[in-house]
């Protein structure tokens, strides 16, 4: 029998957040996403520890102001890939410019800097990921996909796929399930 | 920016080869440390050393005497202690059975191997940023496939 799970992500995150912050007695506020008050000034060593027990779990505490901003950027546009609703690509830009309150000129160049990529690649790779995960649920057909994921068209949505991996859709999905098999025939 | 150095390493017999993806990376933006070995048997000789500094990132030739490419990335694959490595097959041959192949076997990515430096730079550029990207964004490595 095989089960399907669906995640919440930002619960996941919240309560590990949680549980390791009061595991170092530590008084704080959860603002948001990615944001916590802490209530005193903890030591040095206390945020190393709280870090090291947080990096189990594929979280780290961001130190500079860029990387700060760097990640707001990245929040915003997994949050917006990962949204059901429809926004042009035309309006990205403004959507990224208004969520961080910074110029789009000002937070592409510090992107770029800081992570070797583009925004828009960034917005790629992230959209590519999506489509991955929904092709490996097989619930929806490519078309669907192309269509979710609010391509215009579901060759635009291949060749995109294909320049970002290399790949078709379906040669994916196909290497993809021949792994699974493999790894259970040993 | 970057605080963290990717560690690259190279299996590949051909001493071109590996001089030419040694002087690639010189020229590479992203900071690496690179260490290539001469075969499939050095390289697994000296990833069961106890204690040793694991490669973010493993390019494999398939063509390896003794070795070869394969051999090593089924060791590799069916070893707990490199699951976090993620491997590039790094071969002159560009038939889709061998692509299908070696993804099917676990390799991330899969590159034919330029036949020019300036190619060569960019293809390596390309494989060195995306895979930056899924080690610092948390991404699922599994589903990283990449044919350059």
């Amino acid at each position: 029998m095989k089960l399907y799970l669906k995640f919440d992500i930002n619960s996941i995150c919240k309560k590990v957040l949680q549980e390791q912050l009061d595991s170092l007695h530590l008084n704080y506020t959860v603002l948001g996403f990615g944001e916590v008050e802490l209530n005193n000034s903890p030591s040095k060593e206390t945020i190393k520890k709280l870090n090291q027990s947080l990096n189990d779990y594929g979280i780290s505490v961001v130190e500079s102001h860029k990387s700060v901003l760097v990640q707001k950027i990245k929040d915003a546009i997994v949050e917006m890939v990962y949204s059901d609703e429809k926004l042009s690509t035309s309006k990205t830009s403004a959507y990224l410019a208004d969520k961080i309150g910074q110029s789009y000129g000002y937070i592409s160049n510090l992107f770029s800097d800081v992570t070797y990529t583009s925004i828009a690649n960034y917005i790629i790779l992230q959209k590519i990921e999506r489509a991955k995960q929904l092709i490996l649920t097989n619930e929806l057909t490519i078309t669907e996909i192309a269509w979710k994921l609010n391509y215009s068209s579901v060759a635009h949505f291949s060749n995109q796929f294909k320049g970002a991996t290399g790949l078709t859709p379906s040669a994916f999905q196909r290497i993809i399930d021949k792994r699974k098999n493999n790894i259970r025939n040993i | 920016m970057q605080s963290e150095i990717i560690r690259v390493m190279l299996a590949d017999d051909d001493e071109d080869d590996r001089l030419f993806f040694r002087e690639a990376f010189e020229e590479i933006k992203i900071k690496t440390s690179v260490t290539t070995l001469n075969n499939g048997i050095e390289l697994m000789d000296y990833l069961n050393k106890p204690n040793i500094v694991l490669p973010h990132i493993l390019f494999l030739d398939l063509n390896m005497p003794g070795k070869t490419g394969l051999d090593c990335l089924r060791e590799i694959k069916a070893n707990d202690t490199f699951k976090d490595i993620a491997i590039a097959i790094y071969s002159t041959s560009s038939s889709d059975e061998d692509i299908e192949e070696t993804f099917v076997q676990g390799a991330n990515i899969y590159i034919k191997k330029p036949h020019d430096f300036v190619m060569l730079k960019s293809t390596l550029s390309e494989v060195i940023t995306l895979n930056w990207q899924y080690h610092t964004n948390g991404l699922n490595r599994d589903n990283f496939l990449l044919s350059i």
